[in-house]
């Protein structure tokens, strides 16, 4: 939608401006503040990124990206993180109308693939290393580890993030604090879904294809 | 909602005041599923083919990519173009932007340092560097 036909539709004098209004609600000012911090995690990738760029080709004789990859494993990991990132988003709609039943499926299902993902992560790193390929085999690797394990660790703390939110919820029920940091856990959930993005266009597609 | 002029929280969906017609969540989500894989889909098939030009592989796949990154932040994250989105996404406009400084920047000057610091065995010879 234009964005002055937008602002056109809202009634102007009827709302008082956000500065007589006084600081916005705890939602939106933990939603932003979260936010922030997701934009200054993405930076942080952005780096990992670049130096998996530099290094991509510093395999020093040792195994490049095309003897390493298993595509089918690649696709099944986005598949899981994809469908994850779904459900997760099915699951704030159910927080949002005090679903308590449907919110502990979708986190279930979340958990559920979330796990698989890692898993299967677990078991290439694990065949890769069984092979010889480990981190100080290259540069090339040195990079690979950094930056896909890292965002196996931020899936790591999510899924202990999620259980913890399920015990919050369990226990204190649809607090407003519950509310806001479930809002946190989706929107870090997504993001996570979108790093994954570049990591298997950047790091597996485009390392297979010739 | 709120009765003031406020931003919305990122994450969260628009209400109903500012869009005429409002689609629901589950609508929404769905739509960025399936999207998404279809992206998805197609990267997987553009690395794997061999009836496209193997010189644009790599630009069609992160076209492919930047493609299904706006889908996740348009469907899954709900960041608009309203006005009461205009925080969030100036945030990720800044964000974005050092994102390409960093990721081109650090591209731009390590391959520019490679071709410098590359010297042919006459020169370093000449200038009495070993080898």
């Amino acid at each position: 939608m234009n964005v002055a036909v937008a602002i056109d539709s809202v009634p102007q004098a009827a709302l008082p401006s956000a500065s007589e209004a006084g600081p916005a609600p705890k939602r939106i000012v933990v939603a932003y503040g979260f936010w922030i911090f997701l934009l200054s995690d993405i930076v942080m990738f952005a780096a990992l990124f670049a130096s998996y760029a530099v290094l991509v080709r510093a395999t020093a004789g040792g195994p490049a990206g095309a003897q390493l990859f298993n595509q089918r494993t690649v696709a099944i990991e986005t598949a899981c993180l994809l469908v994850s990132s779904y459900t997760c988003g099915l699951m704030s709609l159910a927080i949002s109308s005090r679903n308590r039943l449907g919110v502990y499926l979708g986190a279930l299902v979340t958990f559920v693939l979330g796990a698989t993902f890692l898993a299967l992560e677990i078991r290439e790193f694990a065949s890769m290393i069984a092979i010889g390929a480990t981190p100080e085999r290259s540069a090339f690797l040195s990079a690979f580890f950094t930056l896909v394990g890292c965002h196996g660790l931020h899936v790591t703390l999510g899924l202990i993030w999620l259980v913890v939110m399920m015990v919050q919820v369990a226990v204190m029920g649809f607090v407003t604090s519950v509310q806001h940091r479930l809002l946190c856990f989706s929107l870090f959930w997504h993001a996570l879904d979108i790093v994954w993005v570049g990591i298997f266009t950047v790091v597996y597609l485009m390392g297979v294809s010739p | 909602m709120t009765d003031a002029r406020y931003d919305l929280a990122p994450g969260d969906i628009p209400s109903e005041e500012i869009q005429a017609w409002a689609p629901s969540g589950a609508l929404i989500y769905t739509i960025g599923l399936l999207v998404a894989l279809i992206l998805t889909a197609t990267s997987f098939w553009v690395a794997n083919t061999s009836l496209l030009w193997p010189g644009g592989v790599g630009l069609g796949l992160a076209v492919l990519a930047v493609a299904q990154m706006g889908i996740h932040l348009v469907f899954f994250l709900h960041m608009t173009t309203g006005p009461d989105s205009t925080n969030n996404i100036l945030a990720l406009a800044f964000g974005l932007l050092i994102v390409f400084v960093v990721v081109a920047g650090t591209m731009w000057i390590m391959a520019d340092m490679n071709q410098n610091m590359m010297m042919p065995p006459a020169a370093a010879m000449s200038m009495g560097i070993p080898r």
